[in-house]
């Protein structure tokens, strides 16, 4: 590389990578440093080494193994799981109905699904909300039918219904992208070879279109498994997810370093988490070839 | 291909499978639009209770203009994402041109880390740069000897700076897109045509990549109005944007106000979505 090519490579660099460690790296490694120190009183931290906030995640509390702090972030992962789970169920026929559509037709319905994916996500979850307020929309018909109320708002399935509204678009658009570029002669071939449908689904279909899946679920699995928004409106508190009780450790509670030390522990979950699966999604693809 | 698609040979079991993929469809655009409708039309209810039909009105729509709160939220919603996303244009494109055009040590590793922001949880995110903004403003504080009302606070430039640590990224992946897919023969005809870097990145590059630049800045725009989490966490006294203040309002209570407001929201983002479109569709055409 010549000099004058190095220079103009450090003025187009410069200013983002600048910006990106400043203002999102070594934010990041400030909390895996808050977690190891000992706790202030009125917010923040006392920079001396401790391992209390550990210590305070990890202990059992009387006689069950696991506390609420560590069950509240083990819940938000299976949640995930689950709303990621739900999502493909839902998701991927429509990417697979889509896809079957004449090209004319499948840009309006991709205009349907980014529709909500552009629009504001704490508005959407309060459209929820509205519906399933005690005295919301779903209860007034129930009575107006004569049926009885039933109490969904601040209940897991009210957290759950939104979690995955919020999260369909993001399962359907990568699964239509691989199920597009799926090629349908192969389809074909396997029914010449007399496999039932079943069969031709299993062996053909599932496998080619994996990568969508898998893109499909990290992008549903990672911003659920963290989400402070739905828990809050949809929950009201009485359902809590991680986000609030990061949002608790840091705001009302005052303890910094502890909530540091679930952040830590939840991205080390998470990293662990991705790195397994994305290797286990490689080798899958290898035998699938 | 698609010829072949309507020829999978029929049978029952198909047949069911199509009208399950119907329903399916049915049953998703349903689910994703009836919140978004009835909220919209209970915008229009003349009740205070909100979930019960007592007749057509405009009232809240009046209040919510009238309402100070709500019209210091917009301009500093509209500030925010207008200054995020100018910056975070401009560097994120910069960053684009780099990783497409350059070979350099540690660009997979930055490859990498470009792509954080967009994954991580957004509380995470927040929480790091409430950590990171209260240190540093305190160390600054301390260092120029500010107290009281001439200390420094977090606010709308705190917010603004977090807005930017995640749009670099998308606007980078958006404008990379539209780099790779661009015909490199181009560059060199320019080049071999006596162009310096400078003339080819102006006159070739930069026109031919403008529907990616737009589209990324469209999408750091949404983002920057939309986002609540990372705002909410970073913002001091006196910056409050929309979000925040909507989500103030949701916890207090349920209103048709919030509705009316959030009916303009939804149609500030839907107009969003038809610009960004006609955007990228000028600009596949445009190539």
């Amino acid at each position: 590389m010549t000099a004058r090519r190095k220079s103009l490579l450090a003025i187009l660099l410069g200013p983002g990578a600048f910006w990106i460690t400043l203002f999102f790296l070594i934010p990041l490694v400030l909390v895996v440093v808050y977690s190891f120190l000992e706790r202030r009183s009125g917010g923040g931290v006392l920079w001396s080494f401790s391992l209390d906030a550990y210590v305070k995640l990890f202990s059992p509390t009387g006689d069950t193994l696991i506390n609420d702090f560590m069950m509240i972030l083990l819940r938000s992962l299976w949640w995930a799981a689950l709303t990621s789970f739900v999502c493909l169920i839902i998701g991927y026929p429509l990417a697979f109905f889509i896809a079957l559509q004449p090209p004319s037709h499948r840009t309006a319905y991709l205009f349907f699904v980014l529709i909500p994916f552009w629009t504001n996500f704490l508005v959407r979850t309060y459209a929820w909300k509205f519906i399933l307020n005690n005295n919301g929309l779903l209860n007034n018909l129930l009575q107006a039918l004569g049926m009885k109320r039933i109490a969904l708002i601040n209940t897991p399935t009210a957290v759950l219904i939104g979690l995955v509204y919020g999260s369909l678009p993001f399962m359907v658009l990568p699964l239509y992208a691989s199920i597009e570029k799926l090629d349908f002669d192969l389809v074909e071939a396997a029914q010449d070879l007399g496999a039932n449908y079943v069969r031709v689904f299993s062996r053909v279909i599932l496998p080619l279109t994996m990568p969508g899946i898998v893109a499909g679920i990290v992008l549903v699995f990672i911003p659920v498994s963290g989400q402070y928004i739905v828990p809050t409106i949809l929950g009201g508190g009485k359902v809590a997810m991680l986000g609030n009780l990061l949002a608790q450790q840091f705001g009302p509670a005052l303890n910094w370093p502890f909530g540091s030390a679930i952040a830590v522990v939840f991205m080390a979950l998470l990293m662990v988490g991705v790195i397994f699966y994305l290797r286990g999604d490689a080798r899958e693809e290898e035998v699938g070839l | 291909m698609t010829g072949q698609r309507g020829g999978i040979p029929g049978s029952k079991l198909l047949r069911w499978g199509k009208r399950l993929l119907w329903a399916n469809m049915f049953f998703s655009f349903f689910f994703l639009y009836a919140p978004i409708v009835i909220l919209v039309a209970f915008s229009f209810n003349d009740s205070r209770l909100g979930a019960r039909w007592a007749g057509f009105t405009l009232k809240w729509y009046g209040q919510m203009l009238e309402s100070e709160a709500i019209r210091i939220a917009v301009r500093n919603s509209l500030f925010v994402a207008f200054v995020s996303t100018a910056i975070s244009t401009v560097l994120g494109t910069m960053t684009a041109i780099a990783m497409e055009r350059f070979r350099f040590p540690f660009r997979r590793t930055y490859d990498g880390i470009l792509y954080l922001p967009v994954i991580i949880p957004d509380i995470v995110m927040a929480i790091s740069l409430l950590a990171f903004f209260s240190l540093s403003l305190g160390w600054m504080n301390n260092l120029f000897g500010l107290q009281g009302t001439s200390s420094l606070r977090p606010g709308l430039t705190t917010v603004i700076i977090a807005h930017v640590a995640f749009n670099i990224s998308f606007v980078a992946i958006v404008v990379r897109t539209s780099l790779r897919e661009l015909d490199p023969d181009f560059e060199e005809a320019a080049q071999d045509l006596g162009a310096d870097e400078w003339t080819t990145f102006r006159r070739i590059i930069l026109p031919l990549i403008m529907p990616g630049i737009l589209g990324g800045a469209l999408l750091a725009f949404t983002l920057s109005l939309d986002d609540f989490v990372i705002t909410f966490f970073t913002t001091g006294p006196g910056g409050t944007t929309l979000p925040i203040e909507v989500f103030g309002r949701i916890r207090r209570s349920i209103s048709p106000e919030i509705n009316a407001i959030s009916t303009v929201m939804l149609l500030a983002s839907m107009l969003l979505v038809v610009v960004s479109q006609f955007v990228q569709r000028r600009g596949s055409t445009g190539v």
